[in-house]
C-alpha cells in the first residue's frame, strides 16, 4: 500500500528487498539467477542492501551458454571479485559436446538445450528449492500474471490456472519434495524504474549498454555484434563498424544491436522514451508464435 | 492527462528526479464478467500512450474479427494474457499492468469477474489503495457486483470508483446513470467506504476516460484518469503505532547481530525503547543501518536492519513495538474468513497460519456464521465452501503478535496453508483477540477433542494391552511409542507398575482393590486421550470384566484392545522381574497364572503371539494394524 512519505521508488526497493529477505528466511537452499543484463544488476545492488552488513546469503548462478559476450563474463567475474558473491557458473556439457550453436541448430532449438536445459540442469544438481530471477511483470502478458513467489512441480513447470493465491505480503513458502519456487522481486517494477534506478542508485552495467562503434553484420533486418571469430560470414559478409548499443544482454548471435549515440544513462533514458518498440523485441526467442512465452514457462524456461 | 515522457527538449536530470519523486497508487478494477475491465485497461494504456509500435502492429492483426473501436483495437486483448484466456475470450486470473503520468505511478491490478474467481479479487484487492467497480450500463447493479463491493470492504480497501461503462450503448442517458449510481450508493452505504465517486465511460470509445466527453454534457464530475491522478488515499501508516516484525536475523559475524525486517507501520528512532511481543523483554534502539549509511528514524514502508543495546532473544516472526502500545499477544481470535479451495474449511480441521512473518500451526475452532455476499445476511454453517465468506475463531499452537486487521492490515491480514498439499487454502481478517480476562465470549470457546487431535495431527485412542506378566506388553508399548514418536505423534505409555508407585500406592491387590486400580487408570486413560494423546495402556488386566469396564469408561474414543498371547511357560522362563520365582516360592499371593486366573480376551482387536516373534516384529505388526 501507499505510504504517505516514500516515492514510488523508494517502495518498490523497499518491497524487492523484503521479498529477498522472505527468501533468505524460508527456504534451505535458495540462488540467485544472475544473466549480467540491467535487471541483473539491479537484482545484484537490492540483494546488497537487503543483507547489509552481512553478505549475500545465497550464491549467485550463471548459466553460460558459451555465446556470451565476451565483456559479459568479464564484467560478471569483476562485480563477484568486487562484492564478494559466491558465483556459481554452469554449462550444457551435452550441449556443448554436440557443439550446439544458434547458427546451425536455430534458435529455437538452441535456446532449448544450452538455455533452458541447462538451467534445469543446474537448479537440479544443486538441489535449489528457491530461484530468484530479475522478470518483471511489464515485459511480457504471460509474466503479467505470475505471483512474485512462484511454485514449480517436481519438473520445474508452471500452472498457470493453479497459482498461490498471494495476498498482503504474506507469501506462502511452503514446498513438498521436489518442488520449487521461483522469486521475482521486481514484479511490479517497469522498465522506465530500472533505469531511473540504476540513474539514482549509480549502478555500474556491462559498456555494452551504452553506445561505442562496435563491429556489426546486418541479419535479417537484425545488427548483430561480431564478438569473436566464430561468428560465420557469409562469402564476402564484411563486418563494419557501427555506433550501437544493446538494449538487453544475451547471447551475442541471438541479441540485436539498435544504432544509438547514447553514450550516457540519461542519454539512454531519452532515446528509449522517444522509442516506440517493446524491450523484448530485441530478444529472437519470443517472435516464433503468439503465447511462445507462455509456452516456455509451461517448460521450465524462467 | 500530461504524459511522463521525456523528449530532446526535457532537462533530463530535472526530469529523472520527477521521475524518482512521483507517488504510487496501486488500485484495482473489479466487476462482473464483460463489464469491459480488460478493455478500460487495454485503454488507459493506450491513451498515456505505453502501447509501443510492434504491441501496436501485434494488436491490430489480432483484433481482426473482433469489436473494436475507432482505433481498430480490442484493447482488452492487450490485458488478456494468457492463450487460455484468450480462446475463452475471459480474463482468469489477477494481471498487473503499469502506467503513469507525470504526477503518479499506477500499478493496476485487473481482476476476474467471473463468480468461481472471487479469490483472485480478494487478492488483487489485498495490495489496492482504490477499486474501480465497473458497471455495465445496460446491465445495472449485479449480484456480482455487490459480491465483489463486499469483498472490497473486506480486505478493507476504501476508496472506490463507480466506473459505469456502455454509456455509449445507452445513448449516453444521463437517467441510466443516475438509476445505477443511486442504487449502488444505497447498496455501498453500510460498506464503510472513505471516497465514492461515480463516472460514466466508455473504455471503447475513450468517453470521461482522459478528459470530459461532449457526448455527456450532463456529467458534472471529474473525468476518470485525472480523478485516479488527484484522489488522495495517503494514510500515513507512519503516524500509526510501531509494528516492526523481525524477518530475517542478520549476524555477518560475531560482532554485529541486527534485526532485518520491513517498518510494518509507524516510525522508529534511535534510542527509542523498544519491546519484544513475545517475551515482553525492553530494549534500547541503537543503530538503524542501511547500506547507504545509518539512519536516525525509519519509517513505514522502509526496510531497515535494527540494533539492539543489549542481548536479546529475538528470532524471525517477533515483533518489536514501542512500550504501552503493543500489539495483541495471544493464541486466540475472531476473524473473517475468505476461503479459496475446492476443499471446504471445517472447525477443528488444523491448517499452518501464516501472519507476516509468524508461521503456526491453527485450528478453527468454532465456526459462528457464514456472510451472504450478496444480501450481507448471516446464516448458521457447518463449513465454509469456496469463495464464501465466514466468521470464525481460531486458535493457533502457540501465542501470534496481531493487530485487528481494522488497525492494521499487515499485521491483522493471514492465510491458511494446507499442511499436506501447502496449498494457500484462505485469507483471514482479524477482527479482535480471545482472552479469558478481557472477553467474554471466551467462553463459548469450544476446544473439544476434536480440535486437540487436529492440532496433534492424530487420532487419539486407548490401546489396552492385556496379557500375562512377563509376556511382552511393556517391551512392545514402548517400542510401540518409539516409533509413534519419530513420526511426529504425541503418545504416553501408562504402566501397572508405574502407576501403583504413585497414583494407586493406596491400593493393594484384593479383587476390589483391583477394580479400583483398573477403573482409575481407564479414567486417567480417558483424560489423556480427551487431551489428543494415544495412550498405551500396559496392564496385566487379567478379568473379562475389568476390562470390559476399562473400555466402558473410553465411551466413544477409539478403544484397542491387544492381547499379547503368551503361554506361561515362556513368561515364568523369561520371568525378568523374578516375581514369577517369588509367586511359586510363596512370597506373592494372588499372582495372575500361578494362583490368580487369566481370563483370556474374546473379544480384543488384536491377538500377538508373544513367544513366536520377537517384540520389535510384533509392534511392526500393531503399528500396521493401526494404519490399516
Amino acid at each position: 500500500m501507499t505510504s504517505g512519505s516514500l516515492t514510488h521508488l523508494q517502495s518498490l526497493e523497499a518491497e524487492s528487498i523484503e521479498i529477498l529477505r522472505e527468501v533468505a528466511a524460508s527456504f534451505e537452499r535458495p540462488v540467485m539467477m544472475y544473466s549480467i543484463g540491467k535487471d541483473s544488476s539491479v537484482l545484484l545492488h537490492l540483494a546488497r542492501k537487503a543483507f547489509f552488513p552481512s553478505k549475500i546469503p545465497f550464491p549467485l548462478l550463471h548459466v553460460d551458454t558459451t555465446w556470451k559476450f565476451r565483456e559479459m563474463i568479464a564484467f560478471r567475474d569483476r562485480m563477484a571479485e568486487q562484492f564478494g558473491f559466491d558465483l556459481i557458473t554452469h554449462t550444457n556439457a551435452d550441449g556443448v559436446r554436440d557443439n550446439i550453436n544458434p547458427f546451425d541448430h536455430g534458435s529455437s532449438r538452441y535456446t532449448d538445450i544450452m538455455k533452458t536445459a541447462a538451467l534445469r540442469q543446474a537448479l537440479n544438481a544443486g538441489r535449489y528449492d528457491a530461484a530468484i530471477g530479475g522478470a518483471r511483470r511489464d515485459e511480457e502478458k504471460s509474466r503479467a500474471k505470475e505471483r512474485i513467489f512462484s511454485h514449480r512441480n517436481e519438473s520445474h513447470a508452471w500452472d498457470p490456472k493453479n497459482q498461490r493465491p498471494e495476498l498482503w505480503r504474506v507469501f506462502n513458502t511452503r514446498l513438498n519434495p521436489g518442488e520449487s519456487m521461483r522469486v521475482f522481486p521486481i514484479s511490479n517494477w517497469t522498465e522506465l524504474d530500472v533505469w531511473t534506478y540504476i540513474y539514482a542508485e549509480g549502478i555500474e552495467l556491462p559498456s555494452l549498454y551504452y553506445a561505442k562503434r562496435r563491429p556489426v553484420v546486418e541479419r535479417s533486418g537484425t545488427l548483430i555484434m561480431v564478438d569473436d571469430d566464430r561468428m560465420p560470414l557469409a562469402k564476402g559478409e564484411v563486418p563494419r563498424e557501427e555506433l550501437v548499443r544493446f538494449r538487453t544482454l544475451g547471447c551475442y548471435p541471438l541479441t540485436g544491436a539498435m544504432r544509438s549515440s547514447a553514450a550516457s544513462l540519461p542519454e539512454i533514458i531519452m532515446e528509449m522514451q522517444a522509442s516506440r518498440t517493446s524491450e523484448r523485441e530485441g530478444r529472437l526467442i519470443d517472435s516464433d508464435s503468439v503465447g511462445s512465452m507462455e509456452k516456455k514457462k509451461q517448460e521450465g524456461y524462467f | 492527462m500530461s504524459l511522463s515522457l521525456a523528449t530532446p527538449d526535457t532537462d533530463i536530470a530535472l526530469w529523472l528526479n520527477q521521475q524518482t519523486e512521483k507517488s504510487l497508487l496501486r488500485f484495482l478494477t473489479c466487476g462482473s464478467v464483460d463489464d469491459g475491465k480488460s478493455t478500460l485497461i487495454g485503454r488507459l494504456l493506450y491513451d498515456s500512450q505505453l502501447i509501443l509500435d510492434d504491441q501496436l502492429a501485434s494488436l491490430r492483426n489480432e483484433s481482426r474479427n473482433r469489436t473494436t473501436g475507432d482505433e481498430g483495437i480490442d484493447f482488452s486483448l492487450l490485458v488478456d494474457g494468457l492463450a487460455a484466456e484468450r480462446e475463452q475470450g475471459i480474463t482468469i486470473d489477477v494481471a498487473y499492468r503499469f502506467f503513469s503520468t507525470d504526477k503518479r505511478k499506477f500499478i493496476v491490478a485487473d481482476t476476474p469477474g467471473h463468480e468461481q474467481y472471487t479469490r483472485n479479487m480478494a487478492t488483487g484487492a489485498s495490495n489496492a489503495d482504490l477499486a474501480l467497480v465497473l458497471i455495465d450500463a445496460r446491465k445495472g447493479v449485479l449480484t456480482q457486483t455487490r459480491r465483489h463491493s463486499f469483498i472490497l470492504s473486506l480486505i478493507g480497501v476504501k476508496h472506490v470508483v463507480l466506473v459505469v461503462n456502455k454509456i455509449d450503448l445507452v445513448d449516453y442517458d444521463e437517467a441510466v446513470f443516475d438509476r445505477i449510481v443511486a442504487e449502488y450508493r444505497a447498496f455501498a452505504e453500510p460498506l464503510g467506504f472513505k471516497t465514492l465517486a461515480a463516472v460514466p465511460v466508455s473504455a471503447l470509445r475513450g468517453d470521461n476516460i482522459l478528459a470530459k466527453s461532449e457526448r455527456t454534457p450532463w456529467f458534472d464530475g471529474t473525468p476518470l484518469v485525472p480523478y485516479l491522478e488527484a484522489v488522495d488515499v495517503a494514510e500515513d501508516r507512519s503516524a500509526g503505532k510501531l509494528r516492526f516484525p523481525v524477518q530475517w536475523v542478520n549476524r555477518p559475524n560475531l560482532d554485529f547481530r541486527g534485526f532485518s525486517g520491513t517498518v510494518a507501520s509507524g516510525a522508529v528512532a534511535v534510542g527509542d525503547d523498544v519491546l519484544i511481543a513475545s517475551s515482553r523483554k525492553p530494549a534500547v534502539v541503537s543503530r538503524i543501518v542501511t547500506m547507504d549509511g545509518d539512519l536516525q528514524r525509519a519509517v513505514a514502508g522502509q526496510a531497515v536492519t535494527l540494533v539492539l543495546d543489549r542481548e536479546v532473544d529475538i528470532s524471525r516472526g517477533d515483533m518489536l513495538s514501542h512500550p504501552g502500545e503493543t500489539p495483541e499477544f495471544s493464541n486466540q481470535f475472531q476473524a473473517r474468513l475468505v476461503w479459496m479451495s475446492e476443499e471446504p474449511a471445517y472447525p477443528g480441521r488444523s491448517y499452518l497460519l501464516k501472519l507476516g512473518t509468524q508461521l503456526v500451526p491453527a485450528t478453527i475452532t468454532d465456526l459462528k456464521f457464514r456472510t451472504n455476499v450478496n444480501t450481507l445476511e448471516h446464516t448458521a454453517a457447518t463449513k465454509v465452501d469456496l469463495n464464501e465468506v465466514a466468521t470464525v475463531t481460531i486458535a493457533t499452537d502457540k501465542p501470534i503478535a496481531f493487530d485487528a486487521y481494522a488497525s492494521n492490515a499487515l499485521t491483522g491480514g493471514f492465510i491458511l496453508v494446507d499442511r499436506i498439499s501447502n496449498a494457500t487454502l484462505g485469507a483471514g481478517t482479524i477482527e479482535f483477540g480471545l482472552r479469558r480476562a478481557q472477553n467474554l465470549t471466551y467462553q463459548s470457546f469450544d476446544v473439544n477433542r476434536d480440535v486437540r487431535a487436529q492440532m496433534k495431527g492424530q487420532t487419539p485412542r486407548i490401546i489396552w494391552f492385556t496379557g500375562l506378566s512377563g509376556s511382552g506388553k511393556s517391551s512392545i508399548a514402548n517400542l510401540l511409542e518409539k516409533r509413534l514418536t519419530a513420526e511426529g505423534r504425541h503418545a504416553y505409555i501408562l504402566d501397572g507398575d508405574n502407576v501403583r508407585h504413585g497414583l494407586n500406592r493406596d491400593l493393594g491387590f484384593t479383587e476390589a482393590a483391583r477394580v479400583e486400580n483398573i477403573r482409575r487408570v481407564a479414567e486417567v486413560a480417558k483424560l489423556m486421550a480427551d487431551a489428543g494423546l494415544i495412550v498405551l495402556v500396559s496392564f496385566i488386566s487379567p478379568f473379562e470384566n475389568e476390562r470390559r469396564l476399562a473400555r466402558e469408561i473410553a465411551g466413544d474414543i477409539d478403544f484397542v484392545e491387544v492381547y499379547v498371547d503368551t503361554p506361561i511357560e515362556v513368561c515364568e522362563a523369561r520371568d525378568p522381574k523374578g516375581l514369577y520365582k517369588r509367586a511359586r516360592a510363596g512370597e506373592i499371593k494372588n499372582f495372575t497364572g500361578i494362583d490368580s486366573p487369566f481370563e483370556a480376551p474374546s473379544n480384543a482387536e488384536l491377538v500377538l503371539h508373544g513367544a513366536e516373534a520377537e517384540p520389535l516384529v510384533l509392534a511392526d505388526q500393531l503399528h500396521a494394524w493401526l494404519e490399516r
